[in-house]
Protein backbone atom coordinates (compact mmCIF):
# COMPACT_ATOMS: atom_id res chain seq x y z
CA UNK A 1 0.00 0.00 0.00
CA UNK A 2 1.09 3.61 -0.88
CA UNK A 3 1.81 5.76 2.39
CA UNK A 4 3.39 9.53 1.50
CA UNK A 5 4.97 11.39 3.45
CA UNK A 6 2.21 14.40 4.84
CA UNK A 7 4.07 17.40 5.63
CA UNK A 8 2.34 20.23 4.32
CA UNK A 9 -0.51 18.20 4.91
CA UNK A 10 -2.56 20.44 8.01
CA UNK A 11 -4.15 17.88 10.70
CA UNK A 12 -5.03 18.33 14.12
CA UNK A 13 -3.44 16.69 17.35
CA UNK A 14 -5.73 14.06 17.07
CA UNK A 15 -4.37 13.37 13.36
CA UNK A 16 -7.89 14.44 11.75
CA UNK A 17 -7.47 16.69 8.65
CA UNK A 18 -8.77 19.91 9.27
CA UNK A 19 -9.08 21.09 5.44
CA UNK A 20 -10.95 17.83 3.65
CA UNK A 21 -9.87 19.54 0.23
CA UNK A 22 -5.95 18.20 1.10
CA UNK A 23 -7.42 15.36 1.44
CA UNK A 24 -6.34 12.17 -1.69
CA UNK A 25 -6.47 8.88 -1.65
CA UNK A 26 -2.88 8.30 -1.06
CA UNK A 27 -3.21 10.33 2.21
CA UNK A 28 -6.19 7.73 3.03
CA UNK A 29 -3.48 5.25 2.54
CA UNK A 30 -1.40 6.67 4.80
CA UNK A 31 -3.52 7.46 7.34
CA UNK A 32 -4.60 3.98 7.43
CA UNK A 33 -1.31 2.57 7.73
CA UNK A 34 -0.66 4.62 10.85
CA UNK A 35 -4.04 3.08 12.52
CA UNK A 36 -2.90 -0.27 11.88
CA UNK A 37 -5.38 -1.18 8.86
CA UNK A 38 -2.88 -2.46 6.14
CA UNK A 39 -4.81 -2.78 3.13
CA UNK A 40 -7.55 -0.67 2.64
CA UNK A 41 -10.02 -3.19 0.77
CA UNK A 42 -13.04 -1.71 -1.53
CA UNK A 43 -15.42 -2.60 1.93
CA UNK A 44 -13.12 0.01 3.66
CA UNK A 45 -13.21 2.19 0.52
CA UNK A 46 -17.25 1.67 0.86
CA UNK A 47 -17.38 3.23 4.02
CA UNK A 48 -14.74 5.66 4.13
CA UNK A 49 -16.06 7.40 0.69
CA UNK A 50 -19.65 6.85 2.36
CA UNK A 51 -18.90 9.08 5.64
CA UNK A 52 -16.50 11.32 3.34
CA UNK A 53 -19.44 12.14 1.00
CA UNK A 54 -22.16 12.75 3.65
CA UNK A 55 -19.96 14.75 5.54
CA UNK A 56 -19.32 16.87 2.37
CA UNK A 57 -22.98 17.40 1.43
CA UNK A 58 -24.24 17.42 4.61
CA UNK A 59 -22.07 18.77 6.54
CA UNK A 60 -22.17 16.56 9.08
CA UNK A 61 -20.59 12.89 9.39
CA UNK A 62 -22.86 10.09 9.43
CA UNK A 63 -24.01 8.47 12.93
CA UNK A 64 -23.26 4.80 13.68
CA UNK A 65 -26.34 3.84 13.17
CA UNK A 66 -27.02 5.79 9.65
CA UNK A 67 -23.36 4.13 8.50
CA UNK A 68 -24.50 0.76 9.19
CA UNK A 69 -27.68 1.15 7.52
CA UNK A 70 -26.59 3.26 4.57
CA UNK A 71 -22.94 2.47 3.95
CA UNK A 72 -23.55 -0.50 2.43
CA UNK A 73 -21.57 -2.64 5.49
CA UNK A 74 -23.33 -3.75 8.06
CA UNK A 75 -22.49 -2.49 12.26
CA UNK A 76 -21.04 -6.12 12.72
CA UNK A 77 -18.61 -6.00 9.70
CA UNK A 78 -17.85 -2.32 10.06
CA UNK A 79 -16.06 -3.35 13.47
CA UNK A 80 -14.27 -5.76 11.38
CA UNK A 81 -12.62 -3.44 9.06
CA UNK A 82 -12.20 -0.63 11.67
CA UNK A 83 -11.65 -2.30 15.08
CA UNK A 84 -10.36 0.92 16.83
CA UNK A 85 -13.86 2.71 16.20
CA UNK A 86 -15.47 2.35 12.54
CA UNK A 87 -16.75 6.36 12.79
CA UNK A 88 -14.05 7.77 14.06
CA UNK A 89 -11.54 5.88 12.08
CA UNK A 90 -13.44 6.12 8.52
CA UNK A 91 -13.65 10.01 9.30
CA UNK A 92 -10.17 10.55 10.04
CA UNK A 93 -8.96 8.28 6.83
CA UNK A 94 -11.97 10.13 5.12
CA UNK A 95 -10.02 13.47 5.64
CA UNK A 96 -12.91 14.62 7.38
CA UNK A 97 -13.16 16.14 10.95
CA UNK A 98 -13.83 13.83 14.33
CA UNK A 99 -17.42 13.25 13.86
CA UNK A 100 -19.17 14.68 17.47
CA UNK A 101 -21.88 12.74 17.26
CA UNK A 102 -22.53 10.43 20.75
CA UNK A 103 -24.36 7.82 18.32
CA UNK B 1 24.83 9.81 51.25
CA UNK B 2 23.55 11.77 48.53
CA UNK B 3 20.23 13.02 48.32
CA UNK B 4 17.53 13.79 45.90
CA UNK B 5 16.67 16.79 44.73
CA UNK B 6 13.18 17.61 43.11
CA UNK B 7 15.02 17.71 40.01
CA UNK B 8 16.21 14.19 40.29
CA UNK B 9 12.38 13.47 41.48
CA UNK B 10 11.15 14.94 38.75
CA UNK B 11 13.30 12.83 36.59
CA UNK B 12 12.33 9.95 37.77
CA UNK B 13 8.72 10.10 37.09
CA UNK B 14 8.60 9.99 32.77
CA UNK B 15 6.42 13.18 31.53
CA UNK B 16 3.45 10.35 30.11
CA UNK B 17 2.92 8.93 33.96
CA UNK B 18 2.38 12.52 35.21
CA UNK B 19 -0.04 14.31 32.95
CA UNK B 20 -1.41 11.90 30.23
CA UNK B 21 -3.90 9.46 32.36
CA UNK B 22 -4.22 5.80 31.08
CA UNK B 23 -7.10 5.56 28.23
CA UNK B 24 -10.16 3.48 29.27
CA UNK B 25 -9.70 -0.24 27.82
CA UNK B 26 -13.27 -1.94 28.82
CA UNK B 27 -16.16 -0.85 30.75
CA UNK B 28 -18.89 -3.26 31.77
CA UNK B 29 -21.84 -0.97 32.47
CA UNK B 30 -25.01 -2.10 34.66
CA UNK B 31 -28.32 -1.42 33.59
CA UNK B 32 -31.22 -1.81 36.64
CA UNK B 33 -34.17 -0.25 35.79
CA UNK B 34 -36.86 -0.64 33.11
CA UNK B 35 -38.13 2.80 32.25
CA UNK B 36 -36.76 4.52 29.46
CA UNK B 37 -34.39 7.14 30.81
CA UNK B 38 -33.85 4.18 32.89
CA UNK B 39 -32.48 1.83 29.72
CA UNK B 40 -30.90 4.63 27.44
CA UNK B 41 -28.29 6.08 29.35
CA UNK B 42 -26.18 2.73 29.29
CA UNK B 43 -26.82 1.80 26.32
CA UNK B 44 -25.71 4.93 24.88
CA UNK B 45 -22.84 4.58 27.33
CA UNK B 46 -21.89 0.98 26.02
CA UNK B 47 -22.63 1.84 22.17
CA UNK B 48 -20.66 4.80 22.56
CA UNK B 49 -17.28 2.61 24.60
CA UNK B 50 -17.47 0.43 21.66
CA UNK B 51 -17.63 3.32 19.35
CA UNK B 52 -13.99 4.52 20.66
CA UNK B 53 -12.62 0.89 20.22
CA UNK B 54 -13.47 0.01 23.69
CA UNK B 55 -14.70 -3.42 25.45
CA UNK B 56 -17.93 -3.34 26.63
CA UNK B 57 -20.38 -5.49 28.35
CA UNK B 58 -24.25 -4.45 29.32
CA UNK B 59 -25.26 -6.63 32.57
CA UNK B 60 -28.80 -6.42 32.31
CA UNK B 61 -30.61 -7.20 35.40
CA UNK B 62 -33.73 -6.01 37.72
CA UNK B 63 -36.35 -4.54 35.47
CA UNK B 64 -33.38 -3.27 33.34
CA UNK B 65 -33.64 -6.92 31.90
CA UNK B 66 -37.47 -5.60 30.14
CA UNK B 67 -34.92 -3.82 27.50
CA UNK B 68 -33.74 -7.61 26.48
CA UNK B 69 -37.03 -9.52 26.88
CA UNK B 70 -38.97 -9.86 23.91
CA UNK B 71 -42.12 -9.37 25.39
CA UNK B 72 -41.30 -6.28 26.56
CA UNK B 73 -38.69 -4.60 25.13
CA UNK B 74 -40.55 -2.23 22.49
CA UNK B 75 -43.09 -0.83 25.47
CA UNK B 76 -40.34 0.78 27.77
CA UNK B 77 -42.09 4.04 28.87
CA UNK B 78 -40.62 7.16 30.58
CA UNK B 79 -42.07 7.37 33.80
CA UNK B 80 -44.04 10.73 34.65
CA UNK B 81 -44.78 9.58 37.99
CA UNK B 82 -42.14 9.96 41.06
CA UNK B 83 -39.89 11.44 38.30
CA UNK B 84 -38.76 15.32 39.17
CA UNK B 85 -37.18 15.52 36.13
CA UNK B 86 -40.23 15.84 33.95
CA UNK B 87 -40.96 19.11 35.88
CA UNK B 88 -45.23 18.10 35.47
CA UNK B 89 -46.49 17.89 38.97
CA UNK B 90 -47.42 13.88 40.22
CA UNK B 91 -51.04 13.80 40.11
CA UNK B 92 -50.85 15.20 36.53
CA UNK B 93 -47.94 12.61 35.33
CA UNK B 94 -50.55 9.72 36.73
CA UNK B 95 -53.27 10.75 34.37
CA UNK B 96 -54.22 7.54 32.04
CA UNK B 97 -51.81 7.98 28.88
CA UNK B 98 -49.28 10.56 30.18
CA UNK B 99 -46.71 8.05 30.34
CA UNK B 100 -47.55 7.00 27.18
CA UNK B 101 -47.69 10.29 25.29
CA UNK B 102 -44.30 11.16 27.18
CA UNK B 103 -42.82 8.49 25.85
CA UNK B 104 -43.94 8.52 22.13
CA UNK B 105 -42.58 12.25 22.06
CA UNK B 106 -39.56 11.42 23.67
CA UNK B 107 -39.08 8.66 21.15
CA UNK B 108 -39.38 11.24 18.44
CA UNK B 109 -36.81 13.59 19.69
CA UNK B 110 -34.18 10.60 20.05
CA UNK B 111 -35.61 9.25 16.03
CA UNK B 112 -34.43 12.88 15.47
CA UNK B 113 -30.77 12.22 16.67
CA UNK B 114 -31.08 9.08 15.14
CA UNK B 115 -30.69 6.99 18.13
CA UNK B 116 -32.37 3.81 17.79
CA UNK B 117 -35.42 2.64 19.19
CA UNK B 118 -34.46 0.05 22.19
CA UNK B 119 -34.56 -3.13 20.63
CA UNK B 120 -32.80 -1.91 17.43
CA UNK B 121 -29.74 0.26 19.99
CA UNK B 122 -29.28 -3.40 21.96
CA UNK B 123 -29.27 -5.57 18.05
CA UNK B 124 -26.66 -2.77 17.52
CA UNK B 125 -24.65 -2.95 20.65
CA UNK B 126 -24.28 -7.02 20.57
CA UNK B 127 -23.54 -6.58 16.27
CA UNK B 128 -20.49 -3.96 17.36
CA UNK B 129 -19.16 -6.83 19.60
CA UNK B 130 -20.04 -5.93 23.16
CA UNK B 131 -21.49 -8.46 25.06
CA UNK B 132 -25.14 -8.19 26.22
CA UNK B 133 -25.71 -10.45 29.63
CA UNK B 134 -29.01 -10.98 31.46
CA UNK B 135 -28.33 -11.46 35.51
CA UNK B 136 -28.90 -14.79 36.75
CA UNK B 137 -30.74 -14.43 40.08
CA UNK B 138 -33.27 -11.93 37.94
CA UNK B 139 -33.95 -14.41 35.77
CA UNK B 140 -34.75 -17.03 37.99
CA UNK B 141 -36.64 -14.31 40.25
CA UNK B 142 -38.80 -13.42 38.04
CA UNK B 143 -39.32 -17.28 36.82
CA UNK B 144 -37.84 -16.23 32.63
CA UNK B 145 -35.79 -18.37 30.61
CA UNK B 146 -33.66 -17.85 27.76
CA UNK B 147 -36.46 -18.05 25.38
CA UNK B 148 -37.66 -15.06 26.52
CA UNK B 149 -34.44 -12.95 25.82
CA UNK B 150 -34.01 -11.66 22.17
CA UNK B 151 -31.65 -13.42 19.93
CA UNK B 152 -28.77 -11.18 20.50
CA UNK B 153 -28.41 -12.36 24.32
CA UNK B 154 -24.72 -13.08 25.06
CA UNK B 155 -26.30 -15.04 28.32
CA UNK B 156 -27.48 -15.55 31.57
CA UNK B 157 -24.67 -14.92 34.12
CA UNK B 158 -24.20 -14.82 37.94
CA UNK B 159 -22.67 -11.63 39.86
CA UNK B 160 -19.58 -13.77 40.27
CA UNK B 161 -19.36 -14.30 36.15
CA UNK B 162 -19.77 -10.97 35.63
CA UNK B 163 -17.06 -9.18 38.11
CA UNK B 164 -14.88 -11.82 35.77
CA UNK B 165 -15.76 -10.78 32.54
CA UNK B 166 -15.17 -6.99 34.25
CA UNK B 167 -11.68 -7.11 35.31
CA UNK B 168 -9.70 -4.75 34.58
CA UNK B 169 -12.04 -2.61 33.06
CA UNK B 170 -14.65 0.45 35.03
CA UNK B 171 -17.77 -1.10 36.01
CA UNK B 172 -20.54 2.07 35.60
CA UNK B 173 -24.18 1.00 37.01
CA UNK B 174 -26.75 2.94 35.69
Amino acid sequence: MATIEMTGIARDPEGFLTDPAQWNEDVAETIANEAGITELTPRHWLVVNYMRDTYLSAGEAPSIRSLGKESGVQIKELYVLFPKGPAKLAAKIGGIPKPHGCI
Amino acid sequence: MTTMTDHDLEQLVTPDARDVPKPIEKVSIVISKGSLEGVYPGLIMANGARMEGMEANVFFTFFGLDAITKKRHDRIKVATVGNPGMHIPTIVGAIPGMSFLATKMMSRKMEKLDIPPIPEFVEMIADSGAGVYGCKATVDMFGLSEDDFVPHLTGVITVGEFYEKAAGGEIVFT
